[in-house]
């Protein structure tokens, strides 16, 4: 986390494991008349971000933002709709499924339920000793002594073999997760939500041997959860996500510190805050109605419908993930207005109508019309008589 | 770029007070008081206790011994399943004799013992039942496992298959059949095995649909996993309680379907003994008071597919863990 400012802008090729260009995935849903078009889910709608070696992208996002398909998109088990998935300099996304086999060793996942990605009716052996059995690398007691050894790395006793995943506790089950996406010695491990389902407690314990693992092994991940204190400790670089589109990509420590997005800033303040007094200080913005549907999103910025600084321009022109407000080439942003530094967002109330506001776009994307962002509103709209502060 | 615990950032979040603790999770004492069981063992002891199963599945088990000792049993009592007795195997009108000791069950129309054809019979019904369940399950478990888990194109025509089959009257098939190739044990066995896969197919079909969008499915998947090993590594052990569930049911079921077809004579050929065929001809005895004729083969039919159901039902409870109510 610290070496954030060192970062070069320009990072050289062979520092970058993966590359995501333009990821679109929908999924279509069945349509709601005989003679309408298909309609279809905008789960992940032109995503691009970078992870380097060694480091962690943590990736934070309401339930259904789409976070969940763009883990899965990127270890291919979705098929994309549009966009490049580039892969340790090898492009994966358009490969089959069988081409994608060997890679398989290299891109591996852990998944948030320990209880749903464990096979109840197996025993944790034959579960951890799957990657060599798929991949033909090893079989009877060598297959045996290193699943143990796999067991043990992950603080798993190894006398437990012969168990069903029933008989382990949540955090257990995790490390048999782990010790799963581990088999390979994988360069990427995609942690979707790793450990949204567990106790505080155990959380820890988990993050902290993901983290040794990482030093160990010189792993990357990509860190998928919902929570954000987790994802500002585990994470070198987040990339917060809103209905499908990435809206904002900082080094951890300046995202917390100086978020550009409104949504961001939205998100951090509804981080419970455990000194009383300091809670009370603080303004927590509500957002206003539920998240929109992402089967039609909203124009223009998909988050204007809730943003409290919304403009005229947030529903015509969608915004592009770009460096705001003279922020390092690290710290982008998709947003016309964005914050700055000690802003209040309590302070602001949209300069456009609710029923303007509502405006749905036909689920194509808008044509990118360009434009700087100061060219047609302020970066800063007057408060409004009467906001509580 | 380290995951180290930042206890020196400004906001003392739940996540960084949870770091500090760094208990590992206690590993289980060496000492097992509590014996880790499997679902299958669960459910082992739950049948166990189950009284109408223990009863149902002794019947069963005397049936078989039964149908597997039917030539010591005839060599024993002295008369073949297709000897007749003309002289003391049938009356002055040349009818059934009831039941004596000579014959314990009487004679059929043609004089010959009604008890060693029952005990026959058992072998036949026994076999085409498990036969024919076999064949049924396993093409089920083929067809319900490829259009669940491949969907698309191999599903549509599965399902569109399987809905044909269910809209065909099943006897109506089985007796054109039986019209065009002669009867035989084989063709039985493959009429009502064929004909039957379309129950096991839909259960598994739908299963297999749910089961697919488990996250074990996936990590399967993410690990590089063919489909065929999905589906029988890690979805066929899912599927495999309604399997057996069904496979019991459809058991008794097969039995009756062969003992139909033999009662309407596309079924097993005579002279070999068989239930369905001994019922057929006594009905025709049976107002004449021949009773025995008819009771006998009924008797046995009726016994044979209730045990096998009620062992079914059992079954059924023993492996879903939210019925019944003992937990052991």
């Amino acid at each position: 986390m610290n070496d954030v400012n060192l970062a070069p802008a320009a990072a050289a090729d062979d520092d970058v494991l993966l590359q995501v260009e333009n990821l679109v995935k929908y999924f279509p849903v069945k349509s709601t008349g005989f003679f309408k078009p298909r309609d279809n889910v905008h789960a992940v709608d032109d995503v691009s971000f970078t992870v380097r070696r060694g480091q962690t992208f943590g990736i934070v996002g309401e339930t259904g933002c789409g976070k969940s398909t763009l883990g899965r998109s990127i270890t291919r088990l979705h098929d994309i709709t549009s966009g490049r998935i580039v892969f340790d300099g090898q492009d994966i996304s358009r490969i089959s499924q069988r081409r994608m086999r060997p890679l398989r060793r290299e891109i591996q996942m852990i998944f948030q339920d320990p209880m749903g990605s464990l096979n109840p009716r197996r025993r944790v052996g034959s579960i951890i000793g799957d990657p060599f059995a798929i991949h033909k690398i090893a079989s009877g007691a060598d297959r045996k002594r290193r699943v143990q050894e796999l067991m043990e790395r992950v603080g798993l006793n190894p006398e437990h073999f012969n168990r069903f995943p029933a008989e382990f506790s949540g955090g257990q089950r995790q490390r048999i997760g782990v010790a799963r996406a581990l088999a390979f010695r994988p360069k990427l491990i995609v942690c979707d939500e790793p450990v949204s389902a567990l106790d505080v407690s155990i959380q820890a314990q988990v993050i902290n041997l993901l983290a040794d693992l990482q030093k160990e092994f010189g792993l990357t991940y990509i860190f998928i959860a919902h929570d954000l204190s987790v994802v500002r400790h585990v994470s070198d670089t987040v990339g917060v996500m809103y209905l499908g589109k990435m809206t904002e990509i900082a080094p951890s420590d300046e995202l917390f510190t100086v978020p550009r997005h409104p949504y961001t800033g939205a998100l951090l303040s509804a981080v419970p805050v455990p000194d009383p007094d300091q809670s009370d200080e603080r303004h927590q913005i509500v957002l206003v109605g539920d998240v929109p549907s992402p089967i039609l999103p909203p124009s223009g910025c998909r988050f204007h419908p809730r943003c409290p600084k919304a403009a005229q321009v947030c529903v015509t022109e969608e915004p592009k993930l770009e460096s705001r407000l003279g922020d390092g080439d690290e710290h982008t942003a998709a947003c016309h207005l964005p914050m700055v530094q000690g802003e209040d967002l309590a302070d602001f109330r949209p300069t456009i109508g609710a029923a303007e506001r509502v405006i749905e776009s036909s689920g194509i994307l808008a044509p990118e019309t360009g434009g700087a962002v100061d060219d047609g509103v302020g970066a800063e709209p007057a408060p409004r008589e009467g906001s509580k502060s | 770029m380290s995951m180290i615990p930042d206890l020196t950032g400004g906001e003392e979040t739940e996540s960084a007070a949870a770091v500090a603790v760094e208990a590992r999770e206690p590993v289980p004492a060496a000492r097992k008081v509590i014996q880790g069981r499997s679902p299958w063992q669960l459910a082992w002891e739950r049948l166990r206790k189950d009284r109408a199963a223990v009863i149902a599945a002794a019947t069963i088990a005397a049936i078989v011994i039964m149908a597997l000792m039917a030539p010591l049993i005839a060599a024993w009592i002295g008369h073949g399943p297709n000897q007749q007795f003309i002289d003391i195997g049938e009356n002055a009108n040349g009818g059934p004799v009831p039941p004596s000791s000579i014959f314990w069950l009487g004679t059929d129309s043609s004089g010959r013992d009604l008890f060693v054809r029952i005990v026959y019979g058992a072998r036949v019904s026994l076999s085409v039942g498990v036969l024919a369940t076999m064949i049924s399950i396993a093409l089920g478990v083929a067809f319900g496992l490829a259009a669940g888990y491949l969907g698309g194109v191999v599903d549509a025509v599965i399902a569109r298959l399987i809905d044909v089959m269910l809209a065909v009257p099943f006897l109506v098939i089985a007796i054109s059949v039986a019209e065009i190739w002669r009867p035989s044990f084989l063709l039985v066995i493959l009429i009502v095995g064929l004909l039957s896969f379309t129950y096991p197919a839909r259960i598994v079909r739908g299963q297999v649909i749910s089961l697919k969008e488990k996250e074990y499915v996936q990590a399967a998947r993410a690990l590089g996993a063919r489909p065929l090993r999905i589906m029988f590594v890690d979805l066929l052990p899912n599927v495999t309680a309604p399997i057996i569930v069904y496979a019991s049911l459809l058991i008794p079921a097969s039995i009756v379907l062969e003992a139909t077809l033999s009662f309407l004579a596309v079924g097993i050929p005579p002279p070999t003994a068989d239930w369905g065929q001994m019922i057929s001809d006594a009905s025709g005895y049976y107002q004449y008071g021949y009773w025995w004729y008819l009771l006998f083969p009924s008797l046995a039919l009726v016994i044979t597919t209730l045990a096998f159901n009620i062992l079914g039902d059992s079954v059924r409870d023993a492996l879903d863990p939210r019925g019944g109510g003992v937990y052991v």
